[in-house]
């Protein structure tokens, strides 16, 4: 039990402070992007998805909570509250990608120090960022894209297939699992990402680019970040797991 | 004495698989929920971050 709450200790330091720190590089990347994207979003609702709502300047777009599907469905008020839900939600997303990252290094033999945790942190930008991302970019609102779920799919048979693909990579040495890496690694690109019928877009393409360049950003310094932390963090949390290998000096010791 | 460290190590992991499982399944649980559920709610309260982390989104 002491290594699940040594893992949980470092994953949540860890993900706390970078999340807080992904949410304070995207309120000055992403989220003005997603913000200028939603107008166009709003001003053009057959671009989109199903937006009945009739958009007036906006001005008066901008504080309606109704940016989303239905008219009912709560949404954070624009400004400091949804600041504050993405900070909630950068957060937790960093404690889970965390939780899974320290638990996947701890089966290989730990990150002994903050240069596994950085490598590993690259490991984790490269399997959930850079090779989803090739088949499925980043989004702006009011972009076209395929039905939700065969995407989510896709996402995580991407992500699944990476992580085992450069797992099997660094960790043996034979050709025959180098070469099953490989074919690990490009299969899902090879499948292809599900695509919509077209990709007219009100979202200019200049505003897209910039958007796509500070997702890759800021996500690289995220992983970065939560990689070395949880690999410094992860050496200071180790109590008690001597005790539970069973040495008989610690036991007589506690 | 090597087989002695060897099957130690062999039992040492052994006792790590249930919490080293059960925290990648709480981390990937988190991550599912922030990026992937359909709820309505969820998604409104996530959407920048969504859209940030490049999830599939909408």
């Amino acid at each position: 039990m002491s290594l699940f709450r040594n893992i949980v200790f470092t994953a949540v330091i860890a993900g706390l402070l970078s999340g807080l720190l992904l949410t304070v590089m995207q309120s000055f990347s992403t989220v003005p992007l997603i913000l200028k994207a939603e107008v166009f979003e709003n001003a053009a609702p057959e671009a989109g998805h199903s937006h009945d709502a009739a958009p007036a300047a906006a001005g008066t777009a901008a504080p309606a909570a109704d940016h989303h599907h239905e008219e009912e469905a709560w949404a954070p008020a624009d400004g400091f509250e949804r600041f504050i839900y993405t900070l909630a939600a950068d957060m937790l997303s960093g404690i889970g990608f965390a939780l899974v990252l320290v638990a996947v290094s701890e089966a290989f033999g730990g990150f002994k120090g903050w240069r596994g945790g950085l490598m590993f942190g690259i490991a984790g930008f490269l399997t959930v960022i850079l090779a989803p991302g090739l088949g499925l970019p980043p989004e702006l609102p009011g972009m076209p894209a395929a039905e939700l779920g065969p995407r989510q799919v896709w996402w995580v048979s991407t992500a699944l297939c990476t992580a085992i693909g450069l797992g099997l990579l660094v960790y043996t040495r034979s050709a025959v699992f180098a070469a099953l890496a490989i074919v690990l690694l490009i299969a899902p690109h090879l499948v292809g990402a599900p695509l919509p019928p077209s990709h007219e877009t009100a979202v200019p393409m200049d505003l897209y680019a910039r958007f796509v360049n500070a997702v890759y950003a800021t996500n690289l310094v995220f992983w970065a970040v939560l990689g070395t932390l949880a690999g410094v963090i992860r050496e200071r949390f180790r109590a008690g797991e001597e005790v539970s290998a069973g040495t008989p000096a610690k036991l007589a010791s506690r | 004495m090597v087989t002695n460290s060897a099957a130690t190590a062999v039992s040492l992991s052994a006792s790590k698989i249930i919490p080293l499982s059960m925290t990648a399944l709480l981390g990937l649980f988190i991550v599912g929920f922030v990026g992937f559920s359909h709820l309505e709610v969820v998604h409104n309260a996530a959407h920048d971050t969504r859209h940030s982390l490049a999830f599939p989104c909408h």
